[in-house]
């Protein structure tokens, strides 16, 4: 069991794991992007590595445009898209960090508890991929549910989205895995795109999504 | 003859923390004050000044009651105690049997307990406001630090420090980020139990966010130069616990003769004089937080804890 494949392994995915607790923790726009730019750089870590164990070269291409496109590329874009908008300021948060947290880890429980008993004949390191990887995915719809911030909700489908390429190379012989990462960056890309969306709101002179409530007139409750 | 030498070798170690602890602090405030600027006093200031405080006359307010007097030896007696278990240099010492994780929480616990009470016994609202936030403290940080036992544990398959060491030394458990979570949890957990920066502040006094200090803020002459022994020792007993959990290289495993006690401690030493020098620039790196933010604090060490304890169960297979 001890072998050095499944224990870079493991180092790897868990660490991913442990950065979306610090998404989760982080309170300023700048800091989530740093950490989400961390996240990815750890993901292309761990395809590489399945890349080297699973014997399989395409998957370097996917951590190749993780690592340019989720690393480098759109943290420095959002960077500037933040700047320019000139929130550098704190985010609100619908419940506090400390309950998040607590909620998370409930999440985390939740997803082990789900993989462990349908993995029961794949492989030990697949079927930890998997629990890491839907942990992952829960985490980032959390943190999606729990930010007002258009921007950072956009980091928590982001990284719901590293979750999801953890799952599909966390499997043995996935071919299609080079397209479908490919796809998903592209929708990345959409999503920035969503960002400019929201500089067009402007005239909101904020990107907290409860604007949007009020200006359709449905009404959230004050806290 | 093997007898005495093991009980010597005991010996050795209990007399070493003693000697060590006012050590941690004079090396810890040197570096402090370095850093800002400043001469600061020389490194061997708190043995001074220990000696001067045992020869102060003790003075006490008129209500005060027996508790008040008992509690700072209480508190050195337990911290001593798990100081001394603690394995530094060398495991499998003669009393290593004892060194169980969770009986040197319950021990820190105790001690903590006594302050707090002799926090309260006179009925001042400093001391009354300082034994509060302690406790509040406590209640945040012990969850974390016995996650972090049983994550270590759950890796060993033992509470046992001598045997976590021995299983650790000989590099058997793998890469685990696991201990890693611990770790970081384990640093998060010692920097609010020993009072230090981002928590509290040591070298306050009379502010309104002090806590250690606000509950001693009452004692005077020998009863106090016990209580800043008691920190010094508590301080130490986390440097070998983080050394001998995360860092165990060099202890003596085997035979105890010159040769290896001699490496293991200079190895020891080296450890914990490389963490009194981190400790003091981690602190002037930050600000201290707000009574507020302790629980967030110390919610991500429980955080980073429980999940160690959870990746742990993942990667066993059931």
């Amino acid at each position: 069991m001890h072998n050095i494949g499944f224990d870079v392994a493991h180092l790897l995915a868990g660490s991913m794991l442990a950065l979306s607790f610090v998404l989760l923790y982080q309170d300023r726009i700048t800091a989530v992007l740093n950490v989400f730019a961390l996240q990815a750089i750890a993901l292309s870590l761990s395809v590489a590595w399945q890349a080297y164990i699973q014997e399989a070269p395409h998957l370097l291409i996917t951590a190749v445009i993780a690592l340019v496109l989720k690393g480098f590329v759109i943290p420095t874009a959002l960077h500037r898209i933040v700047r320019r908008l000139g929130i550098h300021r704190q985010i609100d948060e619908v419940i506090g960090a400390g309950p998040t947290m607590l909620f998370g880890l409930g999440l985390v429980a939740l997803s082990i508890l789900l993989v462990l008993p349908v993995g029961q004949n794949v492989s030990l390191l697949a079927r930890e991929d998997l629990a890491f990887a839907l942990a992952v995915i829960l985490l980032g719809l959390l943190m999606m549910i729990t930010r007002y911030n258009a921007v950072t909700q956009i980091i928590g489908f982001m990284s719901l989205e590293n979750g999801l390429v953890l799952a599909a190379t966390g499997a043995k012989g996935m071919p299609l895995v080079v397209e479908i990462s490919v796809a998903f960056s592209v929708l990345i890309a959409f999503i920035v795109f969503g960002i400019f969306v929201f500089r067009i709101r402007e005239r909101f002179d904020t990107v907290d999504v409860g604007a949007l409530d009020q200006f359709r007139g449905e009404r959230r409750d004050q806290t | 003859m093997a007898l005495a030498l093991e009980l010597g070798a005991q010996a050795l170690q209990m007399l070493l923390v003693l000697a060590l602890a006012p050590l941690m602090l004079g090396i810890s405030r040197k570096i402090k004050a370095r850093l800002l600027r400043r001469m600061g006093p020389p490194t061997w200031q708190p043995y001074l000044d220990i000696w001067k405080l045992l020869h102060k006359e003790a003075v006490l307010a008129h209500n005060a009651s027996w508790l008040y007097r008992t509690a700072p030896y209480l508190l050195f007696a337990t911290t001593w105690v798990a100081a001394a278990l603690v394995p530094t240099y060398a495991i499998n010492l003669t009393f290593s049997w004892t060194a169980d994780l969770i009986a040197i929480v319950a021990l820190l616990a105790t001690g903590r307990f006594a302050l707090a009470l002799a926090g309260m016994d006179v009925g001042t609202a400093f001391g009354g406001i300082g034994a509060s936030r302690e406790m509040m403290i406590a209640s945040l940080a012990e969850p974390a630090m016995l996650l972090v036992v049983f994550s270590v544990a759950l890796i060993a398959g033992t509470t046992q420090l001598s045997a976590m060491a021995s299983l650790f030394i000989h590099g058997s458990v793998g890469l685990r980020v696991s201990l890693g979570l611990a770790m970081f949890a384990f640093i998060f957990v010692a920097i609010a139990e020993n009072a230090r920066i981002p928590v509290d502040n040591p070298a306050t006094h009379l502010e309104l966010t002090m806590v250690h200090e606000a509950m001693v803020l009452e004692y005077s002459g020998r009863h106090l130069a016990v209580i800043e022994f008691a920190a010094g020792l508590k301080l130490l007993l986390y440097f070998s616990l983080l050394a001998c959990l995360f860092v165990p290289f060099g202890m003596v495993t085997g035979d105890k003769n010159l040769d290896a006690v001699l490496t293991g401690l200079m190895t020891y030493l080296g450890k914990i004089i490389l963490l009194a020098v981190l400790l003091p620039i981690g602190e002037t790196c930050v600000a201290k937080m707000r009574v507020f933010r302790y629980p967030i604090f110390l919610g991500s060490a429980f955080a980073a804890s429980a999940l160690a304890v959870f990746l742990l169960f993942v990667s066993r297979s059931f």
